[in-house]
């Protein structure tokens, strides 16, 4: 069994957000991934960020491939539609999903075998394509669900658990998102929930593509001694080069202006992302800049964390297939259906 | 017998050098005198150089397979004229461009040769060498029109609604067409003993291909999304999809679209995207061909598991990969009626032409929403990109679409809890809710064992069960699904049983066999799961042929296989070039086995 439902517990005293619900009400089936899985962690920051936002929770969909990773959208949100699709094909349902109803919340949960193997070609695509979904990796680089080979995100000379190291270079999702256009392009740690929560808050406000990539350890298969993704190796080598923090549109008139603030980047909806200082030199709104610095970082063996880039301008899919704002499941057949004398007409030029 | 309005012609041309507009012009030009035509394109995997042909046949009895014999080549390819020369029946006739020496290959003795020299009146007239060459077919357009007696007012209409706002361009092809139709009438014996004389029986007819026939029911049956990726001979139904979109589905105020077609990165893709859109509750589709099929098999497995609509329209044509990808065949039956793996049976429509494929293209969207699960619509190349002539469409607006069981937000309000997979009414459908639509209503869709709860299974019990509900709804669907055709004859003493395109070829053949006093029934299988009465045919005709396009007998199997009556008791005929079926093929096979019969 990998999903068992939750005993309801009240719990009188939790906090309430807006809609009147506690963090309780953003919980999901009990987690049967092995205790200390970075995901479980990634899973409770998730809970933290919609209830934060207050997002009613039939009003999200979840969306999965296949692995560890992709089993959690079980795990958090009962009240909203899962979607456990098939091995790295996520990110053409959510697609479509999209498509049809734009005006969901669209959260989707992979791997690292799942996105930068088998589902590479799809997520690429889905970043071309700018479909306004949350796209979580929960990097951990092994196949944890087929028990610990590497994966494409796995470093050359981590060794697996037997010891065997990896020669081939890895895939930086944060670094390929990038090239491709992604505009927002985000690393976490799934031990740094402080910095998560807010991160994939402002990627649920984003309007477009929005990836993050979590360093998520694998506690059964690749969290030894040897293996640049364990907890030990992350927390040593993590470098956070830009800190964000999100304000939510409500709160912008008492929201008090971080002294350090370095610069505020407006979302579609009117909240806000404001970056911290961190680094000297840092513009998390210039791709080439994060591109490089990312990259330098990776060169001296750290780990870029943060909120890397961000770009709030930019058409997302609807944008680009000129389509109708109201969803196109809203829309009324009448509207659709040209018509019994429409067809008529149209039959003239086949003659 | 006279041949006035019974021949057939065929024209070899090099493709991408203009002959397809040619080609089509003569063919409504025939249309338009009121005389039933068809015209089969054969082209090659290739942009511009290889050889194509077209061919058209003239029917007044309104027969459209494709022609048993031609009266008339059209040689204008030099590099086939070997072959070409060879296709004309003994008696008939051919006409090349004698711009150059006739070449010894042509020759042949119970052939009538005829020569226009279309290249050097071309490049006489036409300065540019674009003209030169593309207007060299409208000259030998107009060479038959002479010959044919094509009516040149309705050439010139045709012409002018082509052009009409381009004066220079209309004035060439006027030119051309009378280069050529002059110097037929005075060379030529005009007209030939086969030629056209007006009639009255288009009327009520239109000429369309099979691809814009589906993209127009996908518009009409209410898709909003399409998703694909390009493949011959499945590309033009996407675009007609487009094109349509684009004429009825635009905001008038807003110029904004109310569809969204995604060209995917690949089947796999196109398929992801028709099952997400169809579980958020939109009408999606995607349109392919075998080796996109092929590719999409994980999904398909997925969406009929977790009972997600979805429609895919596959044209099908010869393969594997590069083969003969441009031509016609109907190879895909078995892979589809259980496409992916493990237990899967899916619902498969068979059109015969793009009449019925406008229509049950239409039946294709209520049939997935009714029973949740993929529906294909299977054509070929040949209804696909041909141009049939077929009955005018006509739509009933009282049409609704049939959603299914899907709960509203009202009905999910009144519910006490709801659970995914419960057959309440026993026929195998459990209610299912879109996102979005209410809180009650949430559950998640997992491919991997689940319960009739929707909950995560592991035990063999519980998989069993749904896996039992799906066979019984599969079942359901056989009475729901378009019933067979059939044509019954009293004294029968054969059966035929054919699908999809082989329709036109059958029905002649029919035809045919009774004139050598063969009387034959006829049931044309129209969709996949079986109804009874299919099984019950076979049961009442001994002596039953299955007539189909692939290599493998693959309707005979799926009929043995799902109504229990033996293989051996069906005799196959198997026609698997690549090329329409023509009724002489069916004829001849029908006769050769009864003859062996009866010795
Ligand atoms: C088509 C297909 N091939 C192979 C598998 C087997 N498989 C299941 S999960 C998985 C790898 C998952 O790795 P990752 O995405 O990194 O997730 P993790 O378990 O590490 O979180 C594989 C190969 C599958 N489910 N489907
Ligand atoms: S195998 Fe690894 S990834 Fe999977 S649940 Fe266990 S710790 Fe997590
Ligand atoms: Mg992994």
């Amino acid at each position: 069994m990998t999903s068992i439902a939750k005993p309801p517990v009240r719990h009188p005293g939790l906090p309430r957000n807006s809609l009147g619900l506690t963090t309780r009400d953003y919980e999901g089936a009990m987690s049967t991934l092995c205790a200390g899985c970075g995901h479980d962690s990634v899973t409770a920051a998730i809970v933290q960020a919609f209830w934060e936002l207050a997002v009613p929770p039939h009003r999200a969909a979840k969306m999965s491939g296949i692995g560890c990773s992709s089993k959690t959208t079980a795990y958090f949100m009962k009240g909203s539609h899962g979607f456990n699709s098939v091995h790295g094909r996520m990110p053409s349902v959510t697609s479509g999903a999209n498509a049809a109803n734009r005006d969901l919340t669209y959260i989707g949960i992979s791997g690292d075998g799942d996105s930068l193997s088998i589902g590479l070609g799809q997520m690429c695509h889905a970043i071309r394509r700018s479909v306004r979904m949350l796209y979580v990796i929960e990097n951990n680089g092994v196949y944890g669900l087929t028990k610990g080979q590497f994966s494409a995100s796995s470093d050359i000379g981590s060794t697996s658990k037997r010891g065997e190291a990896n020669v081939q270079p890895p895939i930086d999702p944060c670094l390929l998102a990038l090239t491709l256009g992604a505009t927002f392009v985000a690393r976490g740690f799934s031990g740094d929930k402080a910095q998560l929560v807010p991160i994939i808050k402002a990627g649920l406000k984003h309007n477009g593509f929005a990836l993050i990539d979590v360093i998520s350890p694998c506690v059964s298969f690749n969290d030894h001694e040897g293996s640049t993704k364990s907890y030990k190796y992350t927390r040593e080598h993590e470098v956070e080069v830009s800190a964000a923090d999100f304000v939510p549109l409500r709160r912008e008139i008492v929201a008090p202006n971080s002294p350090e603030a370095t610069m505020t980047v407006t979302m579609h909806d009117g909240s806000s992302v404001r970056f911290r200082k961190t680094h000297d030199s840092y513009d998390p709104t210039d791709r080439d800049a994060a591109y490089q610095h990312v990259r330098n970082c990776t060169v001296r063996g750290e780990v870029a964390t943060g909120l890397l880039f961000l770009r709030e301008d930019e058409n997302d899919m609807h944008a680009m297939s000129r389509t109708v704002p109201t969803p196109l499941v809203d829309l009324p057949f009448e509207s659709l259906c040209p018509g019994a004398s429409a067809l008529d007409a149209l039959m003239d030029e086949f003659r | 017998m006279s041949q006035v309005n019974d021949f057939s012609l065929k024209i070899a041309t090099v493709n991408g050098t203009g002959s397809a507009s040619a080609n089509s012009l003569l063919m409504q030009a025939i249309f338009r005198m009121g005389i039933p035509v068809t015209g089969k394109n054969i082209f090659p995997s290739n942009i511009q150089g290889l050889p194509t042909w077209y061919e058209i046949r003239v029917s007044r009895e309104g027969y459209t397979a494709r022609p048993p014999t031609i009266d008339l080549v059209v040689a204008i390819n030099p590099a086939t004229y070997e072959k070409d020369v060879a296709t004309v029946r003994s008696g008939g006739y051919l006409l090349y461009d004698s711009s150059w020496p006739m070449p010894s290959e042509l020759q042949r003795d119970d052939v009538t040769v005829l020569g226009v020299p279309f290249g050097q009146m071309c490049v006489e007239s036409f300065e540019r060498d674009r003209d030169r060459t593309l207007l060299r077919n409208i000259a030998y357009a107009g060479a038959l029109a002479a010959l044919l007696q094509i009516d040149m007012d309705v050439i010139h209409e045709m012409l002018n609604e082509k052009f009409g706002r381009k004066r220079a361009l209309l004035e060439a092809n006027f030119k051309a067409i009378r280069l050529g139709y002059d110097h037929a009438r005075s060379h030529l014996p005009c007209p030939l003993p086969f030629h056209l004389e007006r009639m009255t029986a288009t009327k009520d007819y239109v000429l369309m291909d099979g691809n814009t026939a589906c993209g127009l029911g996908a518009v009409f049956a209410g898709a909003t999304v399409g998703a694909w990726y390009p493949i011959t001979p499945a590309t033009s139904l996407m675009e007609a999809f487009k094109e349509y979109c684009e004429k009825y589905r635009v905001d008038k105020d807003t110029g904004l679209n109310k569809y969204c077609i995604i060209q995917a990165e690949d089947e796999l893709s196109a398929a992801g995207i028709v099952i997400g859109a169809n579980w958020a509750g939109a009408r999606a589709f995607t349109s392919t061909a075998g080796p996109g099929i092929s590719l999409m098999q994980e999904f398909i497995g997925l969406a009929y598991y977790t009972e997600v609509p979805c429609v895919i329209f596959d044209v099908q044509r010869v393969g594997p990969a590069t083969g003969m990808p441009t031509r016609t065949q109907q190879g895909d039956l078995l892979s589809l009626a259980y496409a992916s793996h493990g237990d899967t049976k899916h619902i498969v429509i068979f059109p015969a032409d793009p009449e019925e494929a406008f229509y049950l293209s239409v039946a294709a969207f209520d049939l997935a929403e009714r029973f949740q699960t993929p529906v294909f619509v299977a054509t070929d190349l040949d209804i696909g990109m041909n141009d049939w002539m077929v009955k005018r469409l006509t739509w009933d607006d009282s049409y609704r679409p049939d959603r299914g069981k899907v709960l509203s937000a009202t009905e999910l309000e009144g519910v006490k809890s709801f659970s995914r997979y419960i057959d309440a009414d026993g026929d195998g459908i459990a209610p299912r809710t879109l996102p979005g639509v209410g809180a009650k209503g949430a559950y998640f869709v997992r491919g991997s064992g689940h319960n009739k709860f929707g909950a995560y299974t592991e035990d063999s019990s519980e998989y069993q069960e749904v896996l039992d509900r799906l066979a019984h709804k599969l079942r359901v669907a056989a009475d729901h699904v378009p019933a067979p055709e059939f044509r019954l004859q009293p004294g029968a003493e054969i059966g035929i049983v054919s699908i999809g395109g082989c329709h036109a070829a059958i029905k002649e053949a029919v035809d045919r066999l009774r004139d050598h006093g063969v009387i034959a029934d006829y049931m044309r299988v129209r969709a996949f799961p079986f109804t009874d009465s299919v099984g019950d045919f076979l049961t009442k005709h001994p002596l039953t042929f299955v007539v189909e396009q692939n290599r493998d007998a693959q309707l005979r199997s799926l009929l043995a296989i799902e109504t229990g009556v033996a293989r051996d008791r069906m005799t196959a005929v198997l026609d698997y070039h690549g090329l329409p079926l023509t009724a002489d093929a069916v004829v001849a096979a029908v006769t050769r086995q009864l003859e062996g019969a009866a010795t």
